[in-house]
């Protein structure tokens, strides 16, 4: 029976693919999806699929159903839209289908919603590493790497041939000649290492609302810069008078006030670049999320001071994102385009109004490739 | 087919289907030869997305289907137990890791199926070589597939299924021209350009055609001689067949159209006789196993899967369930004779309770019954207030105060009225088209008509979207909303609603 159900099936999957892309807007913003990775499944309802008829309104029908119970007693509550109605005013209970997409499919989409260009890692030929890769087979070797299929079948065969073998009692014993083992051979890997070191303003005009933006859009930026590089590297600084490196809880959770300095976060950054990663051999990323208030000028010039010899240096690229507060000045921006003006290579600036703004955001930061 | 292919048949089951079939021919059920074949739950899952064909055109509802029947195996919601299909040879699946009893009991089960799509009437029109003819439609659409692409094909496939359910029912059995004119009766004569009834005696005729008829003829002349130039004439349920005929298609749409229109009256008798063709399969499945094909050890794991497929549960009728008691029911009732005059006017409780006349016509009277009813003839003719209440029956509804559904009813009458309305027209509006030049500017015109239950606006309007991109003209439907009449039009840029007073 020749059926071709695939064709049909993969037609159904790409349309239920377009329908999640519609909806990715809310996805990404509304943070459920925090903490999933790789082939993890994420729940997505969409809207029911289906083909539209003339039909009655649901609710006017009724029907006729068996068993015991008392006029007005329930028969279970409005069939399969429980929840979808009760939430407010949603366009009149409509069916929903859950589709289940794995975390990489999803950012395969939000990749091509956003018509993300791959990621050209920085060609530095020089620092190829160098891999012990097994491939091949030889006839001597230690124990260890002894291949024992091949081996057997080496035995068998030699049995067969040499008419040692009994079919009713099938006894393999290989000998020295058979013995077959794994060889390895030296190849040489360009170096697709690659840090995110994400630096966010905590002092008092970040409110709640901004830092969950800052999460929102890191954790998108991490997984698309995971699916990038494999073995990625994550570093979390906070900082507002003072800079201190954090872990990935406290970096999201941490309710710090006080003045901004942000000189001290660049400062870090920089020291931890100089001790843990050799920009030749690592592509780096430092983000920077603030609300653009910075405590004095003279600060202000000493960030660019560093940004310009140091960051655009090494960096793949420096992103600073400004989250709108309504205690915020934003000026930091502002001294940022002043300086460098719009198109300083090395450097990627994005204005964050509100949540729905992340995914342009999230475009502005990867949509150059670098 | 004139080469046999391997139907995984076991030496086992293959002496199983035989001694089945034979004790089917000999309880006197009558089929189209029936091929079985094994297949595995992914197999079975693809053709059951297939409605049970091997071959269907390319759309992908198909591969939706096969998603959700392949996830609720694996979560181990549901499992296809049988599946055949209305052909002649008939062929039926048999599901590869049921054992041996539940073989059986599918095998027993098919044969009744076969036997009713051979011999009731409601299934005398479809073609008995679909296997065939889907193919052939499969075969012409990914022919247009490869020539237009998939997009614009499947698009229009689309378009085309959101009007399926817009054919009538009626249709196969009407002796009309498709644009749906009747042609006129010879019975009548015409004299002096009116309709007269045919008179033998000439002093009859001032009685049989008095002045009064004449007149009234005459304005119903009139009325005609005025809608002579409509089209349709007379208000046309085939919306389907009315597009075929005046719509604006071009060679390829027109075949689509053509492909799912035919499909759907294929799949149409099956939606009307569900009841009775389960009932019928699962009477024959339970009498051929209990009295023939059981052995002993079987008994425990028979009753648990028959019961389970009977098993009612209180938010759905379960048609296999209302189908075989129904058939018991009527069996008794014509062994005892507790039909006609006398039983139906007897008043004590007593003698009918104990009325029996050992008529023994019950076996021919089911037989009757499975030839000429539908499901809404069967149950208006046989779904009696004692059936209702032996089995709990009640009508349930929206309260929109306590957003659920709620018991409101265990009335004989609302409940068997309930349940022939949910039946009537298998639960979807009646829609007739009534003007194909609505305002003298080539509109469509649809209505609806209107039985107590309001249209879903939102699936009509996009409904109507897609019938505009048939017509190619904008598109009105009436309907009623709180005792008005409201239009709804959608020009192929718009919607728009408005009130009209006079109606059609």
């Amino acid at each position: 029976m020749g059926l071709k159900i695939e064709q049909d099936l993969s037609r159904f999957k790409k349309i239920v693919r377009g329908k999640v892309k519609k909806e990715l807007k809310k996805f990404v913003s509304s943070g459920e999806m925090i903490g999933k990775q790789g082939k993890k499944l994420v729940s997505i309802p969409i809207p029911r699929i289906d083909i539209p008829r003339f039909k009655f309104t649901d609710k006017q029908q009724g029907g006729v159903g068996q068993g015991e119970g008392d006029v007005g007693d329930a028969v279970g509550q409005g069939d399969e839209e429980g929840e979808g109605d009760q939430q407010a005013g949603n366009a009149e209970g409509q069916h929903v289908l859950e589709v289940d997409v794995t975390m990489d499919e999803m950012i395969e989409m939000l990749g091509e919603e956003l018509e993300l260009p791959n990621i050209q890692p920085r060609s530095n030929e020089k620092y190829e590493q160098i891999k012990n890769v097994y491939r091949g087979i030889r006839s001597t070797g230690p124990e260890s790497l002894r291949h024992n299929k091949r081996t057997y079948k080496r035995a068998l065969k030699r049995q067969i041939f040499t008419g040692e073998y009994n079919p009713k009692d099938p006894i393999i014993i290989p000998y020295k000649d058979d013995r077959q083992y794994r060889s390895f051979k030296q190849v040489k890997m360009p170096n697709h290492q690659a840090v995110i070191i994400y630096m966010m303003d905590v002092s008092g005009s970040m409110g709640n609302e901004q830092k969950e933006i800052v999460r929102l859009e890191t954790f998108w930026i991490d997984a698309w810069l995971r699916r990038q590089y494999k073995g990625l590297e994550v570093r979390y600084i906070v900082h507002d008078a003072v800079a201190r490196e954090v872990d990935q809880h406290t970096f999201y959770h941490t309710r710090e006030s006080g003045g901004t300095i942000i000189s001290s976060a660049y400062k870090l950054c920089k020291q931890i670049i100089e001790t843990d990663y050799d920009p030749m051999q690592w592509n780096i990323y430092p983000f920077h999320f603030s609300d653009g208030d910075n405590w004095s000028a003279n600060d202000t010039q000493e960030c660019l001071k560093v940004l310009q010899d140091y960051f655009f240096k090494v960096a793949n690229v420096f992103c600073y994102g400004q989250v709108e507060s309504e205690f915020g000045s934003g000026q930091f921006l502002k001294d940022l385009s002043e300086k460098f003006g719009e198109n300083q290579e090395g450097l990627i600036t994005s204005q964050i109004e509100n949540r729905d703004a992340i995914l342009g955001s999230i475009k502005d930061f990867l949509g150059k490739g670098k | 087919m004139p080469i046999m292919h391997d139907t995984g048949l076991t030496p086992e089951l293959e002496s199983w289907r035989a001694r089945i079939e034979e004790w089917a021919r000999e309880y006197g059920l009558d089929f189209y030869q029936t091929i079985f074949e094994v297949l595995d739950w992914n197999q079975i899952n693809m053709v059951a997305a297939y409605g049970g064909f091997p071959n269907r055109y390319p759309h992908w509802r198909f591969g939706m289907e096969y998603e959700q029947l392949s996830k609720s195996y694996a979560y181990g919601l549901s499992k296809i137990y049988e599946m055949v299909i209305n052909n002649d040879p008939c062929y039926a699946y048999l599901l590869h890791a049921n054992n041996m009893v539940d073989q059986k009991m599918v095998m027993a089960h098919v044969f009744g199926h076969c036997d009713f799509f051979k011999n009731n009437i409601y299934f005398s029109p479809t073609p008995r070589n679909m296997m065939d003819q889907m193919a052939n439609h499969k075969t012409r659409v990914q022919r247009y597939i490869d020539k237009l692409g998939f997009d614009r094909v499947e698009s229009f496939v689309d378009t085309c299924l959101s009007i399926e359910n817009l054919i009538d029912y009626q249709r196969p059995f009407l002796k009309q021209n498709a644009a749906g004119a009747t042609p006129d009766s010879d019975r009548d004569e015409e004299v002096s350009g009116v309709h007269k009834i045919k008179v033998e005696k000439d002093y009859l005729e001032e009685y049989i055609n008095p002045e009064a008829y004449l007149e009234l003829q005459r304005a119903k002349k009139e009325e005609e001689q005025k809608n002579m130039a409509k089209i349709p004439r007379h208000p046309e349920r085939d919306v389907m067949g009315f597009l075929l005929d005046h719509a604006p298609l071009s060679r390829w749409e027109y075949d689509i159209l053509y492909i799912v229109r035919k499909e759907a009256y294929y799949f149409a008798p099956q939606a009307q006789t569900k009841i009775m063709n389960e009932g019928w399969a699962s009477y024959w499945h339970s009498t051929i196993m209990t009295k023939k094909a059981l052995e002993d050890s079987e008994v425990i794991d028979f009753a648990d899967h028959h019961s389970g497929t009977v098993a009612m549960s209180p938010q759905r009728l379960n048609p296999y369930k209302i189908g075989i008691e129904l058939f018991r029911h009527i069996e008794d009732r014509w062994n005892k004779g507790r039909f006609g005059k006398d039983y139906d006017e007897c008043d004590d409780m007593v003698v009918r309770k104990k009325w029996d006349k050992g008529l023994g016509l019950g076996r021919e009277k089911i037989f009757e019954v499975r030839k000429i009813y539908n499901d809404i003839t069967f149950l208006d003719e046989f779904l009696t207030a004692d059936f209702c209440r032996e089995y709990k029956l009640f009508a349930y509804q929206f309260n929109p105060l306590t957003n659920r559904y709620e018991i409101s009813d265990r009335d004989f009458e609302i409940v068997k009225h309930r349940l022939l309305s949910s039946l009537t027209n298998f639960g979807q509006p009646v829609i007739e088209v009534i003007d194909a030049n609505d305002g003298n500017r080539g509109e469509l015109r649809l209505r609806h008509k209107h039985d107590g239950v309001d249209l879903d606006i939102q699936y009509a309007r996009e409904t109507l979207r897609n019938l505009f991109a048939i017509w190619k003209r904008p598109v009105l439907i009436e309907t009623r909303l709180n005792n008005n009449i409201k239009i709804h039009r959608f020009d192929g840029q718009e919607h728009k609603t408005h009130e009209s007073k006079e109606g059609a």
